[in-house]
């Protein structure tokens, strides 16, 4: 017979062994890509699967070589910021609105932001195709900036209207009594209080702009295209090349991979120091 | 100088009257105290004079100037909130010189008003914490501090100590009232707790349902309250109320019978057609005299005593099943269950008609 303290011991190894299968299996494909890209593309399709080989950077050579990796990677940058910081002007005061002069419309018009969200994007790609070409603005980062801002913009008021909800009245109206005006009181007293959750809005908000694949390649051929549409490059017209496949994806993932890890701790850090009382 | 005058003030929200039409003047350096039951409008009235929410109708003024539509910022007014509303991100320093930074005031200035604040309040060690490590009473005496450096017309609180300790509610009590005279200030003052009203207000406002019962000094409430709602609301333990009618009247006096099983005679002028209406008479603990069964004007049944050492609080009820209580002096044996016999003193009952009126009392002639 057990005791109870060795069954507890076997619970906790088993729970911990199941944790470590079901990490292991959602790490792996990206693990296999990383592998992948430093293999020839022979040994990228040998069959059975191989583990051990001769590392080659020849497929980053290539991909900078001939697409220029920078280029993509700057309009992905420039394109995933500029989206954010648009959403942001607007999402701080429509969540302001909502948290803190709120009607008896503000539930209504918040589920109706969330329901845009339901409307698959291709339904209105050829009137949104047909407007940037309008405008001009055909393979522009302006035209994505634009369209990123409006597909995120109800998850960003959203979240930080929750965050904005947390925050007592009191404080604002103290603010007011103290002589802020509506922008003081914003700047000054609601957005470092709120500084963790603004910081979790934009980290959401640059990943979906950075992830975003739909629009980039049907509004982007070459000025303006994002690392998405570089990957999309490398998978259709010239076959199948599995390790420059890997190697363009693993440089696609790196930049926001490493910049949420760097994050993380900074974005910890925001939302406990965000505490109010 | 800050004169306050409200007239005929209406708030509703959403339809809903919450402040049904008041009119109240506050003078210069008054200490104006809103008492009133949970829920009867004090914090709306108060977020009002502090501009926070918007009047539906009426006008406030001050010093001759109408604010009615004024923001907040610019009525010079401060307001102490019973949750503190510190800036959780700035330190005590910041907290406190937070309006005056706003309006852009010298540095030299804002850092010798805000050494005053905190030496007044003795916060001076603290001033480079943030308030979440503060203690609940720190916290509070921030949010004083905050307002003392504004130096603002009229300081509004909303109930700035129901948050406290009762050690601490008491000390912060005493400080306030210090406050109060050192900084020669006008305060409005928000609380349901009496005796932070008796104890701190010039001017007492009872307040239900939005509308007032009564202004006047704490004593002015408590000796001769308006009506049954003040009578009741002023005073620990409650007054105690005793239904009757009207036996007999004339210019010296009126007879009333009372369900309790006696006849006691008021000094209260009454038309002889008054005989026969139905009255309250209300008297206070304290001004109930107990004696032996039958020996008295009528005689209860003892319920519960509470014995506190200074005083006993003897509960009891009459034969018509009213509720009263007695303020007996130092201690008091158990009477549970026991025959009482109780004396009424004829000049300290109150006296309310059928509509909660108080009758007042003749007028004492100049002996
Ligand atoms: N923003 C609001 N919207 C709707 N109703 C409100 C609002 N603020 C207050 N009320 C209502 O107005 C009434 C008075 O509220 P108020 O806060 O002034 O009461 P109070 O006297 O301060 O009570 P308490 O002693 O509990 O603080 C309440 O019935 C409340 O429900
Ligand atoms: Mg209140």
């Amino acid at each position: 017979m057990l005791t109870l303290k060795q069954t507890r011991r076997v619970h906790s190894a088993l729970i911990g062994l199941i944790a470590w299968a079901i990490a292991l299996l959602l790490f792996f494909p990206i693990f296999w890509m990383v592998l992948t890209s430093f293999k020839t593309e022979i040994d990228a399709f040998a069959s059975p699967p191989q583990f051990i080989f001769h590392p080659t950077l020849d497929n980053y050579l290539h991909i900078q070589e001939r697409s220029g990796y920078l280029r993509f990677a700057w309009n992905s940058i420039t394109i995933a910021l500029g989206s954010t910081v648009l959403g942001l002007l607007f999402a701080i005061p429509a969540a302001y609105s909502m948290a803190f002069h709120p009607t008896h419309r503000t539930k209504g018009t918040l589920l109706w932001m969330l329901s845009t969200k339901m409307l698959p994007p291709v339904g209105v790609l050829v009137p949104i195709y047909l407007l940037a070409k309008q405008f001009g603005l055909l393979d522009s980062r302006i035209a994505l900036i634009v369209i990123y801002t409006l597909i995120n913009l109800p998850i960003m008021v959203w979240m930080i209207y929750t965050y904005f909800k947390d925050i007592p009245r009191d404080i604002l109206e103290a603010a007011r009594m103290d002589g802020a005006s509506t922008l003081q009181e914003i700047v000054r007293v609601l957005l470092p209080i709120s500084k963790g959750g603004i910081a979790s809005t934009v980290l959401l908000s640059l990943i979906l702009c950075w992830n975003e694949a739909f629009w980039s390649l049907n509004l982007t051929s070459s000025q303006a295209a994002p690392l998405t549409a570089l990957i999309a490059s490398y998978s259709s017209p010239e076959g199948l090349f599995w390790a420059k496949l890997s190697a363009v994806s693993t440089l696609a993932c790196a930049p926001i991979v490493i910049f949420g890890w760097i994050s993380q701790k900074q974005l910890v850090r925001g939302l406990s120091f965000g505490a109010v009382k | 100088m800050a004169d306050l005058k409200i007239r005929d003030l209406k708030k509703g929200f959403e339809g809903h009257a919450v402040i049904k039409g008041i009119d109240l003047d506050v003078n210069d350096r008054e200490f104006v105290v809103f008492v009133g039951p949970s829920g009867c409008g004090k914090s709306t009235l108060l977020r009002l004079i502090a501009g926070l929410e918007e009047v539906t109708s009426g006008t406030i003024s001050l010093d001759e100037r109408d604010i009615t539509d004024e923001s907040p910022a610019r009525r010079d007014l401060a307001m102490v909130f019973q949750t503190y509303a510190l800036y959780p991100h700035m330190t005590v320093r910041k907290n406190m010189s937070f309006a005056l930074d706003l309006a852009k005031v010298g540095k030299q200035e804002v850092e010798s008003k805000v050494n005053e604040a905190a030496r007044i309040l003795e916060l001076g060690p603290l001033l480079e914490r943030k308030p979440k490590q503060l203690s609940g009473g720190q916290r509070q005496r921030v949010a004083i501090g905050r307002a003392i450096v504004r130096n603002p017309k009229i300081f509004l609180f909303d109930e700035p100590l129901s948050n406290l300790d009762a050690a601490l509610r008491v000390q912060m009590r005493l400080e306030l009232a210090r406050l109060h005279k050192e900084l020669k200030a006008t305060m409005i003052y928000v609380t349901h707790d009496q005796v932070e009203a008796m104890t701190l207000a010039d001017k007492v406002v009872v307040l239900s349902a939005g509308r007032i019962e009564q202004v006047g000094s704490p004593l002015e409430l408590y000796h001769h309250p308006a009506n049954l709602f003040v009578a009741g609301f002023i005073g620990t333990p409650k007054m105690g109320f005793l239904k009757g009618t009207i036996s007999r009247a004339d210019a010296s006096g009126c007879e009333v019978e009372l369900e309790a099983g006696c006849r006691i005679i008021l000094p209260r002028a009454a038309e002889a057609s008054a005989v026969g209406t139905p009255v309250t008479l209300g008297i206070r603990p304290e001004h109930i005299g107990v004696t032996d069964a039958g020996a008295g004007s009528f005689d209860v049944t003892a319920d519960v005593s509470e014995r506190l050492g200074s005083d006993t609080f003897c509960h009891v009820r009459t034969t018509s099943g009213e509720p009263l209580t007695i303020r007996i002096p130092g201690d008091f044996r158990d009477v549970y269950g026991e025959c009482l016999g109780l004396t009424l003193d004829a000049d300290r009952c109150h006296l309310f008609d059928a509509e909660g009126q108080a009758i007042r009392p003749l007028m004492r002639q100049a002996a």
